[in-house]
């Protein structure tokens, strides 16, 4: 499986106690994401907003948590046969974790590029297919992960700090 | 400038009674593309843009949008003009082009939103 780690400067101590912490979340969120149902697709990363704006979370911060995971779960939408987003929400910080069908991506480094795209007429339609998904998550999140290849499911993770 | 001032510059149609036309208007962006329109947006903004399916009003939820204004003579279906009023979201309709509307607005003082 190939894989890319971006980690915001200063934030690399951190996220390494993060992810080997076993510490419970203090909220879990889960949704659904079909495939191609632009309907929908949106409506989780709604959700999350609205939930992390009831616990107090800081306007700008809120924004990149929402927009980060708006772009992701889009991307599930677009170009996967389905899949799942699970928040995990801590004191200090947001954990969501996408997790899809497949088919893969086959060039993680590619898909990175701005302005790379790969989406269909249907998507590009809806005006999705800028090639700045990816781009936009990184830029939005303190740690973005990516775990795919090429006829396997996709991993996609991030992790924003609330301060 | 108020949505107002913006309705009588572009002689646009205002898509459900109800919206708030008394709101200001610190700024504008123009695109027809999501992720441009998501990079693009700090501070609450004027959407101009030819997209009209429901995942526009949903980038609301998102960004913090002022108002959005449908180009070339564009008119989201009903359901969506629908979701737009659930959330208080002022949307209206010109038969200007894209380029028209930015220039007649650029040039009333409207700035660029900060990117």
């Amino acid at each position: 499986m190939a894989e890319y780690w971006f980690i915001a400067d200063g934030f690399e101590e951190r996220v390494r106690e993060n992810l080997q912490s076993e510490l419970e979340a203090e909220v879990d969120l889960d949704f659904g994401i079909p495939e191609k149902d632009f309907n929908t697709a949106g409506k989780g990363s709604s959700e999350l907003k609205n939930l992390l704006k009831r616990l107090g979370v800081d306007s700008d911060i809120l924004r990149r948590i929402a927009v980060a995971s708006y772009e992701a779960e889009i991307n599930v939408a677009a170009h996967s046969q389905g899949g799942v987003m699970k928040s995990a929400v801590y004191d200090d910080h947001i954990h969501v974790r996408f997790v899809d069908e497949g088919p893969g991506i086959a060039d993680i480094e590619q898909a990175m590029v701005p302005g790379y795209s790969t989406a269909d007429d249907l998507v590009r339609e809806l005006g999705f297919g800028a090639g700045l998904g990816l781009p936009n998550i990184k830029k939005n999140s303190d740690a973005m992960h990516i775990v795919s290849e090429k006829g396997a499911s996709t991993l996609l993770e991030f992790i924003i700090y609330f301060s | 400038m108020t949505l107002r001032d913006i309705v009588a510059l572009l002689e646009a149609e205002v898509l459900y009674p109800e919206a708030d036309l008394e709101r200001e208007v610190p700024c504008a962006f123009a695109s027809d593309m999501i992720s441009d329109i998501l990079m693009c947006t700090k501070e609450p903004t004027l959407l101009l843009t030819g997209l009209t399916n429901n995942q526009v009003i949903r980038l609301s939820d998102m960004i913090d949008l002022t108002g959005i204004v449908f180009v070339r003579g564009k008119k989201p279906l009903q359901d969506v003009i629908e979701m737009a009023e659930e959330r208080g979201l002022p949307i209206i309709s010109t038969k200007f082009t894209l380029y028209r509307c930015s220039g007649i607005l650029f040039n009333a003082g409207l700035r660029s939103c900060k990117i």
